[in-house]
């Protein structure tokens, strides 16, 4: 039998069929967009925990120097605005952050997830990084290993000093016990190596890398993930080895 | 010297593939890597078994044919194309793993063989410049500043192999996609359809089962023709100033 | 001679072009002349195109762009695979941006000349004309050439030529040039004006009412095989150096869809005509699979020698220099090293002939950098020429720097291709041929740079203004499903699928492929003799037999099975091997790439033979068993002067 395909306008035949989906050229479809809000809630955060960490240090200065500085920052914006409106809307923000923050990351492990149904019987690494291999894997330990942290230190409701506590308290109390520091550090060096693929990793999102700057910002993501850690697990080991107590 | 190959095998794409194992003795290390299989494929039709289905053409590295996962890394130890790969770079007694490029996006036709239709669908998609046949002024009506004619011309070296693909862990397309999106970008020639350009090519590449790009560089490392993650950088660059723009097309 | 290899028929003539009015008008004259068609009526026209390289991709968008409805077909997986994509010099125009006394009449000139005189006045002329449109459209289409620092175009001198008009994009300007097709190719995709037909091969030429409407495919990957019929077919399917079975040409390279058409009466020209290029890197064993062109560039520095004693085996760098031949320097002396291409070849072949070859089985020559590294330096030696040094060692193992290269020539294009008019039309009324597929515009020998200037030409400019004629008087009535010609010619093809696979014999379609390859190359090569010719016109027919007795072609025909998609190129090989080796007897002068060791000067240098052979030899099919019928085609010289090229 003879088959004619004659004279009508088509896409493609055979072997050719297609993409499964149709393409989304709106804004919330594209990877690229939801790359841009994971570079920007990162942003965000990167310049909270900048901030956190600096008023963390303030433990060094002693227990009331720490407890008013917590409580100042209850009290930011008094006496133009009630109190805790300053901090309440950092936390929405970073609550607002934090959800477009997984969302995009979830979404786009979706599509990794799909580009790849067949995994491979063998592969190997030539070029990246630990830390870009992880920031699924090691989101999720961060997403935990937070609201463990506001658990424990802000709410006090998993530590050993208990919710009337103290900040002050709460922290020599919480880091006496070499587990709790332990978990701590590994969270933070989990963070840390979060940061430094972040940090270069929003940079070439939001289109401000190029070949020269590469080198150059890869050391300074690693320098600056070094520091900020360095300076949140400074605390933690000044407790437990008795410098802050 | 002698060699143990495990290769994937997969008559068809309805059928689950399997690694299977193939002796080689007398591999000579002038051979390509495609010239060994060669070898096996003439031994394998006259022991009246199914040769070994890969794509090749110009074997000279420019057409992109050829693609195999080597050992787990796209085109093999060198950073080159499969064809410009010798046997020289493998020792006496060595076990091979020779896989298909691992994609949703890329479907397996047979054995090592893939579907990359989707990237001409990401061409299709806007990676031209409308230019029909006799429109043209004269050559030197526009000049380009060398700068990036030489940095355009590096992007467009892309032979759309689709190693980047293979060697992503998001299975993203993004460095294919920004390769273009780079070399029309750059152009004079190019800039009327640059909004709607990148909008559109991004949007295909995410229809067509690739993953998102991550940042995480495995790409430009095992790009045979090396082109660079800063290709990418010019793509986001450009994507978000489109969505700024509103360049959304309607259609 | 040869009477009983082939017939004489009635001699052929192109009537298309104008030659009632000068050679420079003769172009648009023709535009004029040619009937043009409606806008409204090209939707409803089909045209099928095969191949989508530089000259069906160009002619794809093109034509899909003026509103008809294309049809295009390629083997590989993707429209951007065509082998054009290998090309690396450049693209001669004759734009004169360099205010070198450039024009398109030196141009024409110059092609016309290089071509040894064997091609077509008109059709050069035209190819002249249309160069700096091509230039123009490639620009337009964001093609990157090399540009200067002040933003304007580079140009560089190419093969020898006395005027700097070729453009470039590095050492990839193939690649560029097609993808800047391919991706206007793809802007007609998204548009629906072209639909595509990705690994499907076309097997046969439909012939309706003496009109060719539409071919017969063999999907390549489920093995379904269909007929697609349009209005006019258009073949842009390349060349065929692959008979050789090492060339530089892709490993996909055929001449299946050509020779099928010319099975279906359209006459094949020129078949003999084939160009070897002196600068490829040699064989190194048996499973050798193609050979990789280096830039003849490397001919500037590097110097070629062999050892003056047959069979010297020490490693070069302890040949003592007065025990080197420097041949082409010694038989060349005012253009030593730089003796054209032809020249260069025949000579490596002609030491290697007498056991002075050097590298695995004697087949090499040296081309030596010592003597330019010691003048220039390293750092000035890897600044020109380090991507080609880094080539050479990647496939060789080997370091340029410190031992000479070894080089050898390779088959890398084809003169010849089926026989076209002005038109590009064939014999086959509404069978159009397009680029290397065609013969038209290269006589006997092709200029470097020239390849993707023809190929553009004929898919962007020429086609798209001829075809009309044609189509003039379209849509043609359609063409049932159960037509005869399409029911006979779908069961030729699928009776020959499973002849391949019934054979089951002992021999493998590469082991075939080889040992024909082996044959032309020996006989039908660089140099050709009437004995030898003779002894492959008795070998050829044997091996087609053994072919068609002893092969054996693995997997089943409803699978994508790359063996079986080789064993029918391979068939049609040595079909066209045997008319290659005829057309080279019948040819009894030497021009351009044809080299007759019978007629040569007393220096050893190729001899035209204007009186009887300034003709193109277009060939008629007969069925098996019967000779070939020889048509000759008068080729006139109005503009050019007929001269013996002369490089002493």
């Amino acid at each position: 039998m003879a088959t004619v395909t004659t004279q009508q306008a088509g896409q493609s035949a055979g072997a050719n069929p297609g993409p499964k989906r149709q393409p989304n050229t709106g804004r919330f479809g594209s990877s690229v967009f939801k790359k841009a809000v994971m570079a920007v809630t990162g942003i965000i955060f990167v310049l909270y925990l900048i901030a956190h960490m600096v008023g963390n240090l303030k433990a060094f200065a002693g227990a009331e120097t720490f407890n008013s500085y917590s409580e100042f920052l209850r009290e930011l914006g008094e006496p133009i605005l009630p109190r805790l409106t300053v901090l309440t809307i950092i936390r929405i923000v970073l609550l607002v952050a934090v959800a477009a923050h997984i969302w995009a990351a979830f979404s786009l492990w979706k599509q990794a997830k799909r580009a790849r149904p067949i995994a491979y019987q063998t592969k190997k690494r030539v070029q990246q990084s630990y830390a870009s291999r992880t920031m699924r894997w090691g989101g999720v330990i961060l997403i935990l290993f937070i609201i463990w942290h506001i658990l424990d230190l802000t709410l006090g409701a998993v530590n050993p000093a208990g919710r009337d506590s103290l900040p002050y308290g709460r922290l020599v109390e919480g880091f006496q016990n070499p587990v709790v520091t332990i978990w701590y550090a590994v969270a933070l060096i989990a963070l840390g190596m979060h940061i430094r693929h972040g940090v270069w990793s929003a940079t070439q999102t939001l289109g401000h890398s190029n070949k020269r700057r590469e080198r150059a910002l890869n050391v300074f993501a690693t320098a600056f993930a070094v520091v900020l850690i360095g300076g949140y697990l400074l605390i933690p080991f000044s407790v437990l080895f008795g410098i802050i107590d | 010297m002698k060699l143990t190959l495990r290769v994937w095998r997969q008559p068809s794409p309805q059928v689950k593939g399997k690694m299977a194992n193939y002796h080689l003795t007398d591999v000579s290390e002038d051979m390509s890597f495609l010239e060994m299989l060669d070898v096996l494929n003439e031994q394998l039709i006259l022991d009246g078994e199914d040769p070994i289905a890969f794509d090749h053409d110009c074997r000279e590295g420019i057409c992109g044919s050829c693609g195999l996962m080597i050992n787990g890394i796209a085109h093999g130890p060198e950073q080159t194309t499969t064809c410009q790969l010798h046997m020289r770079s493998f020792s006496d007694g060595d076990t091979i793993d020779i896989e298909p490029w691992r994609s949703g996006g890329f479907p397996v036709v047979k054995d090592l063989v893939v579907d990359r239709s989707a990237f001409d669908r990401i061409i299709s998609a806007g990676g031209f410049i409308s230019a029909p046949t006799g429109t043209a002024p004269d050559a030197h009506a526009n000049p380009v500043p060398k700068v990036d004619a030489d940095a355009a011309f590096d992007a467009a070296t892309c032979i759309g192999c689709g190693a980047c693909v293979a060697a992503c862990p998001n299975g993203s397309a993004m460095l294919f996609t920004a390769a273009k999106v780079t070399h029309l970008g750059l152009l004079p020639q190019g800039q009327p359809e640059r909004d709607s350009r990148v909008v559109k090519m991004v949007a295909q590449q995410d229809a067509e089962d690739f993953g998102g790009c991550t940042n995480i560089g495995e790409c430009s490392a095992v790009c045979p023709k090396g082109i660079s993650m800063e290709t990418i950088s010019r793509l986001n660059h450009d994507l978000l100033g489109a969505l700024r723009a509103n360049a959304v097309p309607t259609s | 001679m040869a009477l009983e290899l082939f017939l004489e028929g009635d001699p052929i003539a192109d009537t298309k072009a104008p030659t009632d009015v000068p050679i420079g008008e003769r172009w648009s004259e023709r535009k004029f002349r040619g009937k043009l068609v409606n806008p409204a009526n090209r939707r409803k026209m089909t045209i099928i195109i095969v191949g989508t390289g530089l000259a069906g991709g160009a002619a794809a968008a093109t034509l899909a762009e003026a509103g008809y409805h294309v049809k295009s077909f390629w083997f590989q997986d993707s429209p951007r695979r065509a082998h054009s994509i290998a090309a690396q010099g450049g693209i001669n125009a004759a734009k004169n941006y360099r205010n070198d006394g450039d024009s398109v009449h030196r141009l024409f000139y110059d092609t016309v000349k290089g071509g040894d005189f064997r091609s077509r006045e008109n059709n050069v002329h035209r190819l002249a004309e249309v160069s700096t449109q091509i230039i123009d459209q490639c620009v337009a289409q964001g093609v990157p050439f090399a540009r200067e620092y002040g933003g304007l175009l580079d140009n560089r001198s190419f093969g020898g030529a006395q005027v700097s008009r070729t453009f470039y994009a590095r050492g990839q300007t193939g690649q560029q040039l097609l993808i800047g097709a391919y991706q206007a190719f793809e802007r007609q995709v998204a548009a629906g004006t072209i639909e595509t037909h990705s690994r499907t091969e076309m097997l046969d030429l439909v012939v309706v009412d003496g009109k060719a409407r539409g071919i017969v495919v063999r999907d390549l990957v489920t093995g379904e095989v269909t007929t697609h019929v349009g209005d006019a077919v258009v073949l842009g399917t390349g060349g065929y150096s692959n008979v050789y079975y090492l060339s530089t040409n892709a490993k996909g390279s055929n001449t299946t869809a050509i020779w099928r058409a010319h099975k279906r009466g359209a006459y094949f020209a020129n078949p003999c005509y084939t160009q070897i290029h002196p600068t490829c890197i040699p064989v190194s064993g048996d499973y050798q699979s193609k050979l990789t062109l280096m830039s003849e560039s490397l001919r500037n520095d590097g110097r070629v020698w062999v050892p003056k004693e047959r069979g010297d085996t020490r490693p070069p760098q302890d040949i003592p220099e007065d025990e080197r031949d420097y041949y082409l320097e010694r038989k060349y002396p005012a253009f030593g090293n730089l003796v054209p291409r032809d020249i260069a070849s025949r000579q490596a072949k002609n030491v290697c002939d007498e056991g002075r070859g050097v590298g695995p089985g004697g087949l090499g020559v040296y081309l030596d950098f010592a003597e330019a590294i010691e003048r220039l330096g390293r750092k000035t030696v890897e600044a020109k020429y380090g991507n080609l040094f880094d080539m050479y060692a990647r496939i060789t193992g080997e370091d340029p720097y410190s031992a000479p290269m070894r080089i050898y020539p390779a088959v890398h294009y084809t003169m010849g291709g089926l026989w076209v008019d002005y038109d590009l039309q064939s014999t086959i009324p509404g069978l159009f041929v397009i680029g290397e597929a065609n013969f038209s515009d290269h006589g006997a020998n092709r200029l470097g740079a020239s390849a993707l200037m023809q190929g553009l030409s004929d898919g962007y400019f020429v086609l798209p203004n001829t075809i009309t004629d044609y189509l003039s008087a379209a849509p043609f009535e359609k063409v049932p499903a159960d037509h005869p010609a399409i029911l006979e010619a779908e069961a030729g093809v699928k009776a020959q699928v499973e002849k391949f696979l019934s054979i089951n014999g002992t021999r493998t379609v590469a082991s075939f492929h080889r040992e024909l390859g082996r044959l032309v190359w020996d006989y039908c090569g660089m140099e050709r003799t009437a004995e030898g010719l003779r002894k492959a016109l008795d070998r050829i027919p044997e091996l087609r037999k053994e072919f068609w007795t002893n092969v054996k072609v693995a997997g089943d025909a409803h699978t994508f099975n790359q063996n079986l998609e080789h064993a029918a190129r391979v068939a049609d090989f040595i079909e066209l091997a045997e008319l290659m080796c005829i057309d080279a007897l019948a040819r009894e002068e030497s021009c351009g790439g044809h080299f007759r060791a019978e007629s040569q000067t007393p220096e050893g240098e190729a001899l035209r033979n204007d009186e009887e052979f300034a003709y193109v030899a277009a060939w008629g099919w007969t069925p098996e068993g019967e000779p070939p019928v020889l048509h000759k085609e008068e080729l006139n010289y109005e503009y050019v002067h007929l001269a013996q090229r002369s490089y002493k």
